[in-house]
């Protein structure tokens, strides 16, 4: 009940903005569409398929991530702003309640985020194929992020804090985790970097499952340790934030 | 008396600053206890703590019997909290702010339509259920923090620093709003630097300064420990007050002063001077 409540919170909010939050999701990859599918890469074959196609699985990816992570910078306004997040800390409810409801929002808006490029890619001529993997996927990519924005809201001790973060983290990994271009493009340093990055396993697993190819095991294994890690993390953390 | 709030020993360090030093006290079923002192005295961080927001440094706190460090969930299930901030979430209705307080503590849909019915009745907020609470007064948003603490019905309310900033009239209306929800039952645990809202409304009053409990008892009994009577002297130095149990006394006092003067009744304010030699607002 108490996941469920902190859930229910998060979405009558996002009822409330839902055209505003509609509107958010589909602005930034229309542009990274018009951009990098119409404008750079009309005419350009990566690994096999028109550009458009390799890349609208990575913006899903990037744009999956954001938003399930931006629940990172509501928190964090919860907590030091408004106060309110003390409601649920006050509340007779356990932390992994309280993560599992917000966890389930940021999957909630990382998902919606996904299926709106979806539907703009569709509408671009991206040829892609929708199956369980492709969701499972995008699923857990949100899992990841949700539950680390849980982490940093934690962590963090300020908004401006939460913003560094951001520039230090969250946008490095946007365009360097094989989500706009393949990861053999890149100096051997940052191969490995961004091998051990989540966003690169994701985009890998994401973009395998919408070209029908096979879907690499072990970044889905890295996927899942990620995801148990950074949800563990989060419970601890809120625990930790609170008595 | 059943005591519903125990502290033994309390210590809240941070870094160098002992917040609260080696408190001990029992609040008893039924009263309105009141918390007093300056800004900065201890008394949100020992509220914090009781309430399980803050972990202490040692010692222990219960609450109806539920250690609030090794047992928080089971302490915070009977207890209320109204915070000194505003924090009801301004992006819900009152009516969703309650709704989404009833599910945490676990009510079942028909009990909390019920108590949201009647709790936005009492604090007269029926009219406005619907309304997103951002547009909200700071004292309508306190009210409604009021009946948030309340609609699971818990055995202990605590009150921090509730009517801060609040204008008389609207302070007056809470206190009412505090009166009915002891009759009723609850105990009240009642932090403030008000002093005409420590005697008005607790039946026991503790006295705290630099973390340190240096008086219980109830208002009455205080100020019959320091004198019943003041008269103040006013100088350039700011002035200095002296007590008398006597009226008399008191009278002859300042009609035998060559300077200005002024006689009163005392108050908890009093106490704190004789406690302490400095005034709660200072």
């Amino acid at each position: 009940m108490g996941a469920y409540a902190v859930f229910w919170r998060e979405m009558v909010i996002l009822k409330r903005r839902f055209l505003r939050v509609l509107g958010l999701y589909t602005v930034s990859p229309l542009l990274f569409l018009i951009a990098f599918g119409w404008g750079m890469g009309r005419s350009l074959n990566v690994e096999g398929v028109g550009y458009m196609t390799f890349m609208v699985p990575g913006l899903i990816a990037l744009s999956s991530m954001s938003q399930s992570f931006s629940i990172a910078m509501d928190i964090n306004i919860a907590r030091f702003y408004w106060m309110t997040f003390e409601e649920f800390q006050s509340a007779p409810v356990s932390s992994l309640s309280i993560v599992l409801g917000e966890v389930l929002s940021g999957m909630v808006k990382g998902m919606l985020a996904a299926i709106m490029i979806f539907v703009l890619a569709l509408c671009f001529g991206a040829e892609l194929r929708v199956n369980g993997g492709f969701f499972l996927f995008i699923c857990l990519n949100t899992l990841m992020f949700a539950s680390a924005a849980v982490i940093t809201s934690m962590v963090v001790k300020s908004h401006a804090d939460q913003a560094s973060f951001n520039g230090f983290f969250i946008l490095p990994m946007s365009f360097l985790c094989g989500t706009f271009f393949p990861l053999s493009r890149l100096p051997e340093w940052a191969y490995f970097t961004a091998k051990v990055l989540p966003l690169t396993h994701a985009s890998a697993c994401i973009r395998a499952a919408a070209l029908g190819r096979d879907v690499p095991l072990v970044s889905l294994g890295i996927m899942v340790f990620y995801s148990v890690l950074f949800f563990s993390g989060a419970v601890i953390c809120v625990k930790k934030a609170s008595i | 008396m059943t005591s519903i709030i125990r502290i033994e020993r309390l210590v809240k360090e941070y870094g160098s600053i002992t917040a609260i030093d080696c408190l001990d006290l029992t609040v008893t079923e039924g009263e309105i206890f009141g918390f007093l002192g300056p800004n900065g005295a201890g008394k949100t961080t020992t509220c914090r703590i009781l309430t399980t927001l803050t972990k202490p440094t040692s010692g222990r706190a219960f609450i109806s019997g539920y250690d609030v460090v090794d047992d928080p969930v089971k302490a915070k299930g009977g207890m209320g909290i109204v915070p000194q901030y505003l924090n009801v979430d301004g992006e819900l209705t009152a009516y969703e702010n309650l709704k989404l307080h009833g599910m945490l503590y676990g009510m079942d849909r028909g009990t909390r339509n019920r108590r949201i019915k009647k709790l936005l009745d009492f604090v007269e907020l029926t009219d406005r259920a619907s309304s997103l609470v951002s547009i909200f007064s700071g004292g309508m948003k306190r009210r409604l923090m009021i009946a948030r603490a309340l609609l699971h019905e818990p055995k202990v309310l605590f009150l921090d620093e509730c009517t801060v900033g609040l204008d008389a009239q609207t302070r007056r209306r809470i206190w009412g709003l505090i009166r009915r929800i002891n009759q009723e039952g609850a105990t009240v645990f009642l932090t403030t630097h008000y002093i005409e809202e420590a005697e008005v409304l607790c039946h026991r009053v503790g006295i705290i300064d630099y973390g340190k409990l240096i008086a219980v008892d109830t208002p009455k009994r205080l100020l019959n420990q320091t004198g019943d009577f003041v008269v103040e002297t006013l100088d350039n130095d700011g002035g200095q007050v002296r007590f008398f149990q006597d009226r008399e006394d008191a009278a002859q006092f300042a009609a035998s002063s060559d300077r200005d003067v002024t006689m009163r009744k005392s108050n908890l304010e009093d106490v704190f001077i004789r406690l302490t030699g400095r005034r709660v607002s200072e």
